[in-house]
């Protein structure tokens, strides 16, 4: 529900980062989703390309990278990816991990071309 | 082409507001608790029920999150404690500026604690930071024992689960046992307080959780001022 709330800061942000690079245009936007942000990246993207939809930033491709919940044990100082809900280390069995990935919302990558190529106004096929 | 890399959190901009509320908490020895739960889980009894036990003169304040009315604040207020409602208009959740915006008029400095009740939504309200100290995340007997599986942001997000209208136990197919389990898998040695605001069971183990979070947040204010 609150994707559309999410979709409208990823293009504050896209905005705000293209006053930094005049004579550029943005082709594709690159965020990392959580898997345990109960963000649903269908429902992001469908609310990402209503917002773009007639404005200047029509054009404008989301990616979406989709994390898994990684843990490390403090123990051995494992890495693992938790399945099922499973914290426990793989290694050396303890509960003594803390979650290192997984819970991030963040904005990874803009990338940008500039006005006049070949692409202007075409969707980046990336 | 050139990638420009962002390295920033989508939500920057509500995470920096939230920082600078909980830097003032802290300045002002407030201890914030944000209570999250599905719409009529009982967050709004859990409050009256608490704001009716706690002394006259205790420093505490409510803030309410609904998409509309002020049917909660309405009913927090009998209590003789601040109590402001947020009507959303539409919006899923709470976020910080809308608690920027409504602690505007009241003095920090005159409280001691202050709840935060979300806009009932298990899913949106996790991703929001409000500057609070802790998440209370509140799951009733009616709604499925593995809730805790279905939405785990918010269960691994919270401190405290309180497991509330117990009362209806004899009722309902609630299986108390794996509602924990289940919770634990999600947030390993998470806490969990068992409550029916009806009859007033187990309403003594959740404030005296109350009681030891704002003894340790004392304790903390008193120890970096």
């Amino acid at each position: 529900m609150h994707e559309m709330g999410i979709a409208n800061s990823v293009l504050e942000a896209v905005r705000t980062e293209m006053g930094l690079h005049p004579g550029m245009y943005p082709c594709k936007v690159g965020v990392r989703l959580g898997e345990m942000e109960a963000i649903d990246p269908e429902a992001l993207r469908f609310c990402f390309e209503a917002m773009i939809q007639e404005t200047d930033l029509a054009s404008l491709e989301l990616g979406i990278e989709v994390c898994p919940r990684r843990h490390r044990c403090q123990v051995c100082e494992r890495e693992f990816i938790v399945r099922d809900y499973d914290c426990s280390c793989p290694q050396c069995s303890s509960l003594a991990t803390l979650c290192i990935s997984g819970n991030q919302l963040e904005l990874a990558y803009l990338e940008v071309e500039e006005y006049g190529s070949s692409t202007v106004g075409a969707k980046s096929t990336q | 082409m050139d990638r420009v890399p962002l390295e920033r959190k989508v939500l920057s901009e509500n995470d920096r507001i939230a920082a600078g509320l909980r830097a003032r908490f802290q300045d002002h020895g407030v201890l914030c608790l944000n209570i999250i739960s599905s719409p009529g889980s009982g967050k709004t009894s859990l409050l009256e029920r608490t704001l009716e036990s706690l002394p006259k003169h205790d420093r505490v304040a409510v803030l309410t999150g609904d998409i509309q009315t002020e049917n909660d604040a309405d009913r927090l207020k009998r209590f003789h404690f601040p109590v402001k409602q947020i009507t959303t208009g539409g919006t899923c959740h709470l976020d910080a500026r809308m608690i920027e915006r409504h602690l505007e008029d009241w003095k920090l400095e005159d409280l001691d604690l202050l709840f935060i009740e979300n806009v009932g939504n298990l899913v949106c309200p996790s991703s929001y930071d409000l500057g609070e100290a802790a998440k209370v995340v509140v799951l009733s007997v009616t709604e499925g024992e593995d809730k805790p599986l279905k939405y785990p942001s918010i269960f691994f997000k919270s401190d405290l689960m309180v497991l509330n209208k117990i009362d209806l136990l004899p009722y309902v197919p609630f299986d108390m046992t794996a509602a924990a389990e289940n919770a634990r898998k999600v947030h390993p040695g998470m806490e969990i307080v068992k409550t029916s605001c009806l009859t007033g069971n187990g309403l003594h183990e959740w404030m005296m959780w109350l009681e030891e979070r704002r003894r340790a947040h004392k304790a903390v204010v008193e120890a970096v001022g």
